[in-house]
């Protein structure tokens, strides 16, 4: 079987030209391949870059050296290589991403937010919405809210709605960052529920756990990130 | 992947002693939506006109592809047939709705107009398009016989972009929409631009200094800085990893955008 | 020109019809050019003319480049063969070229008119000559003359479909029920000058020729016969010609174009044809 990602000789640094051009080096030569129906918690100390790998996986920070690879439309691209119209088509129709914080579009509803994927790709506005609804309702968001913006809701709810606007499409390759971090217990269940159906599905999953329990429930695999020493 | 929409390469304009576009070349697929950023001077604004066809650079070329598959090089059409191009396949919305507006004119002849242009002649139909515009933008069609002088700035916005949709373009251009509203206004008017970008599918570019407005609105994100491109990507990516200095700064300037 | 035109009025102080043969000619060209390009302004280098500008200087120059000795001229002002400028410009042209007038339109080979198209159907060798106070259809529209002048070059007339869109918005019709603007051969509009829209569906395919003469803006226009002109309209809201629902008082004429009339200190009205040749004839069957 085709790994969903293949990750090679990664290299991740920033310039910051506002301070005098201090470089300093995130990732050096990182490795990682997840197959399909896997998932994989990427753990290591705080600052130590999980979350920089997290943002190059979804195409959010830029690669300075090695390839991405992922599966998409039957072969193998090079997400790290990939122009901004590619990495918009990877992210549609193979990519997805549950975020830490929802980014809310005002006046959006949190129906809409959730149905927005599945109708960039193509399917039809009643399915959408009712795959929405039906999603939202498992994770358990009051259907009073539904039709609402997201924007006033609590921190708990504006993660349901950001876990439904990652799961509904059904992407192949998924990527977590935190998914449980603001939910309490019976919605921490949903959610291991629906990650279990996604690795069933097929789906490879990358994610940050915080939650040890939620962590070793999902994981297949830990993926440790260490700190560079210092490489200025 | 598509071919280009339209696409631009080696574009370069001096005014005397400043260059207001040094070399650059881009390009825009069917249902894209591009921001060009910079700040005033950057030579933005003179990039959409000269995309647009209302300037002819000094060097470089722009070439559309339009609707009947043929490519158009902008800087070899006619002035007729680049009038037919902003008026069918093309729009622009200005910064200021006194540029693309007729004043004098009621709402339903502004945005009828354009469907005149192109060969409408029948009345109701043309006044029934221009209403279920009114409403397309949130305006109200009870409205449809007022002059543009008669609505807020952002109405006035609002109406501009519906006279420009109205025969369902395929690229638009527009040069800072929201600018010199307020921001509440300007917050609404492009929650409704994106709505009706994504629905009609639409190419867009679009000139802002709003770092913000960049984000809720592109895919992509070009930055120039005296004339030149100095950066260019993804939209998410140039905001949350910027390599270039300008665009740190740009982006460091804006508070949580 | 170098060589001084012949004087071929003997005993006259002036040239045949007025004008010198040079300038004759140079309207003539303009004339020509009007004709080949239909419903196109030409500009040309009007005269002073031995009367005010609005009284018909375009329209007296125009007249004046193609009269002959044979010709036959009628004069008409808003119908009438008998007002003060009809007479006045009649007997000018008796007066000038020594030519035969009417007030019969049957007879007429040239007919110069202001604000009317006579009744009877014009024929084959006729020539209309109007007096046109503002050539451009567009002058209320557009203010700026450089771009009027580029939109017909680039044949975009929307501006003034807008306005017709405005006024049936605004009124439930088209407001002009004179000069209202047409499209000559498909590709021009045209100031029809200031005539009722009741006479334009005359101009249309008419085997007359039509001359157009403004006087103060210098602009000479034609529609040569047999062109089609077709009055600016809707399709839901087409061109009608109107006229007062009425029959005429003295020749009882329910087809013509009437004239409203103040007949008594009582506010009591009367119609009668606006075309007085039109309406003697009626009369005397």
């Amino acid at each position: 079987m085709r790994p969903a990602i293949r990750i090679e000789a990664l290299a991740k640094g920033f310039t910051l030209h506002l301070q005098g051009g201090v470089g300093f080096q995130v990732l050096k030569g990182e490795a990682l391949t997840v197959m399909p129906g896997e998932c994989v918690a990427l753990t290591g100390p705080s600052g130590a870059g999980k979350s920089t790998l997290m943002r190059c996986l979804q195409g959010n920070y830029g690669s300075d050296a090695g390839h991405i690879w992922l599966a998409h439309r039957g072969a193998e691209v090079d997400l790290a290589a990939a122009n901004a119209r590619l990495v918009r088509e990877i992210r549609r129709e193979t990519l997805g991403y549950v975020s830490q914080f929802l980014r809310v579009i005002p006046r959006v509803s949190a129906r809409d937010v959730v149905a927005e994927p599945l109708l960039a790709q193509g399917t039809p506005r009643a399915e959408a919405e009712a795959r929405a609804t039906a999603l939202l309702t498992r994770l358990n968001l009051p259907p009073r809210l539904h039709g609402l913006p997201p924007a006033t809701f609590s921190g708990g709810e504006q993660q349901r709605v950001n876990l439904a606007r990652g799961f509904a499409p059904h992407y192949p390759i998924l990527l977590l960052d935190e998914p449980t971090a603001s939910l309490d217990a019976a919605n921490r269940e949903v959610v291991i529920a629906l990650i279990a159906e996604a690795k069933a599905r097929g789906a490879a999953l990358v994610g940050i756990f915080h939650d040890i329990e939620v962590r070793d429930r999902v994981a297949d695999r830990l993926h440790d990130i260490l700190p560079l020493e210092d490489a200025a | 992947m598509s071919a280009p929409l339209l696409e631009a390469s080696g574009l370069d304009l001096r005014f005397g002693a400043v260059r207001a576009l040094d070399g650059v070349s881009l390009d825009i697929h069917p249902g894209e939506v591009v921001a060009i950023v910079g700040e005033s001077g950057s030579g933005k604004s003179t990039l959409l006109r000269v995309l647009a066809g209302m300037m002819a650079p000094q060097a470089g070329h722009v070439l559309y592809r339009g609707a009947d598959g043929a490519e158009h090089q902008i800087g070899a059409l006619s002035e007729a047939a680049k009038r037919r191009l902003m008026r069918s396949e093309w729009g622009f919305v200005h910064q200021n709705a006194r540029d693309g507006l007729r004043m004098g004119i009621s709402a339903g002849g502004n945005i009828g107009e354009r469907l005149m242009a192109a060969g409408g002649r029948n009345y109701a139909a043309i006044r029934g398009a221009a209403a279920d515009w009114m409403a397309r933008v949130e305006m109200d069609p009870a409205r449809i016989d007022e002059a543009p002088r008669n609505f807020s700035g952002g109405m006035q916005q609002r109406l501009q972009i519906a006279r420009c949709l109205v025969t369902e373009p395929r690229l638009v251009f527009m040069d800072e929409p929201t600018g010199g509203l307020d921001v509440s206004v300007q917050a609404r008017l492009l929650d409704l631009i994106r709505g009706l970008v994504a629905e009609l599918g639409l190419a867009v570019f679009f000139v802002t200094h709003d770092i913000a407005a960049a984000r809720l609105l592109a895919h992509r994100i070009i930055v120039m800085r005296q004339g030149r491109i100095v950066e260019e990507g993804l939209a998410d990516r140039v905001l949350d990893d910027p390599r270039h200095a300008y665009t740190q700064l740009l982006v460091a300037s804006v508070l949580s955008a | 020109m170098n060589a001084m035109p012949p004087r071929n009025t003997p005993g006259s102080a002036y040239n045949f019809a007025y004008l010198d043969e040079a300038t004759k000619r140079m309207i003539r060209r303009a004339i020509l050019k009007a004709l080949a390009i239909p419903g196109h302004q030409i500009p040309f280098g009007a005269r002073e003319m031995p009367l005010p500008y609005g009284w018909g200087t375009g329209g007296i120059q125009v007249t004046a480049a193609i009269l002959g000795p044979r010709d036959v001229l009628k004069v008409i002002d808003q119908g009438a063969d008998d007002t003060t400028n009809a007479v006045s410009i009649r007997a000018f042209f008796a007066k000038v070229a020594g030519i035969a007038t009417t007030t019969r339109t049957a007879e007429a080979t040239i007919i110069q008119t202001r604000h009317r198209i006579p009744e009877r159907p014009l024929t084959e060798g006729q020539v209309m000559v109007f007096q046109v106070p503002m050539p451009e259809p567009l002058f209320r529209l557009e203010p700026r003359l450089a771009e009027t002048r580029r939109l017909h070059a680039l044949g975009d007339y929307s501006l003034a479909q807008v306005k017709l869109y405005e006024d049936i918005a605004k009124q439930g019709e088209a407001g002009t029920s004179y000069n209202h603007p047409v499209m000559v051969a498909g590709r021009y509009l045209m100031s029809p000058s200031p005539i009722p829209g009741f006479d334009n569906p005359k101009l249309h395919n008419s085997p007359a020729i039509m001359l157009f003469g403004a006087g103060r803006e210098k602009k000479i226009y034609a529609v040569p016969p047999y062109t089609a002109v077709e009055s600016l309209d809707f399709d839901d809201h087409p061109f009608r010609p109107m006229r007062a629902p009425h029959a005429c008082s003295a020749c009882g004429s329910t087809t013509s174009y009437l004239d409203e009339i103040v007949a008594d200190d009582q506010g009591g009205r009367i119609y009668v044809c606006s075309d007085t040749d039109h309406c003697r004839e009626n009369q005397t069957p």
